[in-house]
């Protein structure tokens, strides 16, 4: 966002999608809501997985685990009190917490901030690792946190999960959320911690040679992604309407890393389009989950199942003609979207020249 | 003059192997400093004891910067041996290779960022002056060593002689009092020599630097060099002014080897 036009651009722009968020809300059946509301959801953890994965290169493999803390947080103290005991049949709740309930963007924040710090307690020993280490270490320390979930019954209701969550599945407060998470993390990409978190991307000595701390600024990126995650979790808790440990089991962090390497690792706009074309892609590939019959005969590959091999074969063919994902470590601009309105064709033969 | 950089006797070992043994060093205030010496002489592991990025199994390093207190800096980590004023180069060059030639740059500028991490995100009017600094300060550093026409180029696809530039530029950004450069005409032909003997001139009289180097290069070491260190086999066997380390019998031999008749 370099100049005073980009920011109205990007205003404007936002102010449209919260228009059209509007318009999904009021006019549209829950089911296309849902969608809408997991694409946007999907794209807050993705961002948050891109920090440390995409500009800070740290392989960390640990979003699962953010997101349940952040969805615990939510689920145990915005179910109304009355409906605990329901809840909480087989163990009673814990009383310390029994009688605090909290509205949704209260919890959410707690539930964030409660994430960065465990994500800096797992950091303090973890962030010494590097690559493949690093993400196993994460992925280890995400289904610590889901066993310490599953046993800690009196406050989490263990593996009954928790029901009841007043559901929430607004498009409006998601895409405000969303919107809020797109513009910290761009902004925070553009200042100069930014350019240090892709400085230890690029190459860990040299930014330390050039005064760059290694620690601190992984353990920085670390526990924003954590925040932005358990944000995130938050919010899928209240689209379920309940939390379960299964939920988030380590499997849940690929959907995030297939968005990010889809999109493009090191590209803000290119996780949001992987959420959409993630999630979205899922769902409406659920015809080919459907029998078929064609001129009275059953094509027999369309089964439950065959939309995941579908996916499968479309993922290979995108990550086959873009290496780097769709946006690479590019970002969508007004400048190339003006240049592309002008002259569709030239836009993209100027672009193969290059 | 003053001493910059002292080193008391460290020494590196890796299990059995001894790099560097026992090198003392003095640098003094605003002189080029040269380290040479055959292959193996343990010249980078000196570099990066001194930079922290090893830790000396034995000895201490310690840096004078001008007008200020002599502190140890054994084992400190690099990011703070880089804000108390020493910067590098490597001898492969590392630059941010994905980024533009300016981002390189500005990098450099963040170790004095005073701005946490939120004003910065949020972009507050401390946050924005501080930027305006550092662009100020970058854009200048650019335009005097001719690579602001380039700024926006990925640093990766600059010219080998430019990457070798940019990277000292980018250890100039970091405000250095001292500069340690690695091996910085690897590579080059005789006219890029020649052009960066000028250049580094150029900047230690600028910036009032200190400089200090490995090369290979005898016609630029013997040129610029006010001081000369050799070492073989991690062992410093002589130093002095240019005149003297050419007539050298042991540096010779070092470096031609003995003739066993003889």
């Amino acid at each position: 966002m370099k100049n005073k036009r980009d920011i109205l651009l990007t205003v404007a722009g936002l102010v449209v999608l919260f228009g059209a968020a509007c318009y999904a809300q009021f006019e549209m059946g829950s089911y296309v809501r849902r969608i809408i509301n997991l694409c946007l959801i999907y794209a807050i953890i993705g961002l948050s997985m891109n920090l440390t994965n995409g500009f800070a290169g740290q392989f960390s493999l640990g979003q699962a685990g953010f997101m349940a803390v952040g969805a615990y947080v939510v689920g145990i103290f915005t179910v109304p009190v009355e409906l605990r005991p329901n809840v909480f049949y087989a163990e009673p709740m814990n009383p310390l917490i029994a009688d605090i309930q909290m509205p949704l963007w209260l919890a959410q924040l707690v539930g964030g901030l409660l994430s960065a710090l465990i994500a800096f307690l797992i950091g303090w020993p973890v962030l010494r690792l590097r690559g493949d280490y690093l993400a196993i270490a994460t992925l280890g320390f995400s289904e610590i946190i889901r066993i310490v979930i599953t046993n800690a019954q009196s406050w989490t209701n263990g593996a009954l999960g928790i029901k009841d969550i007043p559901a929430l599945n607004d498009v409006r407060y998601i895409f405000i959320a969303t919107a809020i998470t797109f513009l910290f993390v761009t902004c925070l990409i553009n200042s100069s911690y930014g350019r240090a978190f892709k400085a230890i991307r690029e190459d860990e000595i040299a930014a330390e040679a050039m005064g760059v701390g290694l620690f601190k600024h992984k353990c920085m990126a670390f526990m924003i992604s954590a925040f932005f995650a358990g944000i995130g979790g938050g919010l899928y808790a209240t689209l379920l309407g309940t939390v379960d440990p299964k939920n988030f089991l380590f499997t849940l962090t690929y959907n995030f890393l297939l968005i990010i390497v889809l999109g493009g690792m090191g590209s803000i706009t290119g996780s949001m389009l992987g959420s959409i074309i993630v999630t979205a892609g899922l769902e409406y590939l659920r015809v080919f989950d459907e029998p078929l019959e064609l001129f009275g005969m059953a094509i027999p590959l369309f089964r439950p199942g065959f939309r995941m091999v579908i996916f499968s074969v479309l993922l290979m063919a995108c990550v086959l003609f873009w290496r780097k994902g769709i946006m690479g470590t590019n970002e969508f601009t007004w400048e190339k979207f003006m240049a592309f309105c002008k002259n569709p064709v030239k836009y993209f033969t100027q672009k193969g020249a290059n | 003059m003053s001493t910059v950089l002292k080193t008391e006797s460290i020494t590196m070992r890796f299990g059995g192997v001894t790099a560097v043994n026992e090198l003392k060093l003095n640098i003094e205030e605003h002189k080029i400093v040269a380290l040479i010496g055959p292959n193996g002489a343990g010249k980078t592991t000196a570099f990066n004891m001194i930079t922290g990025v090893y830790t000396p199994t034995e000895g201490k390093v310690k840096y004078t910067a001008p007008g200020k207190d002599e502190v140890d800096i054994t084992g400190k980590r690099p990011s703070d041996i880089a804000k108390m004023g020493i910067a590098r180069t490597f001898q492969n060059i590392r630059l941010f290779k994905d980024l533009s030639v300016y981002e390189n740059v500005m990098i450099a500028k963040h170790l004095h960022l005073k701005s946490d991490v939120f004003s910065a995100t949020l972009h507050l009017p401390w946050y924005n002056a501080e930027q305006r600094e550092m662009e100020k300060d970058v854009e200048e550093l650019l335009r005097k060593v001719d690579l602001w026409e380039l700024r926006n180029e990925k640093a990766s696809s600059l010219p080998y002689g430019q990457q070798r530039r940019l990277e000292i530029v980018r250890a100039l950004a970091t405000g250095p009092k001292l500069l340690l450069l690695d091996e910085p005409a690897a590579g080059m032909n005789p006219k890029e020599t020649a052009e960066l003997t000028e250049f580094i001139r150029q900047i230690r009289d600028e910036y009032n630097l200190t400089i200090f180097m490995i090369e290979h290069h005898m016609d630029l070491v013997m040129e610029i060099s006010d001081w000369i260190y050799v070492l073989d086999f991690g062992m410093e066997i002589a130093q002095g002014t240019p005149a003297d380390i050419q007539n050298n019998t042991r540096v010779i031999e070092a470096y031609l080897g003995v003739d066993e008749d003889a």
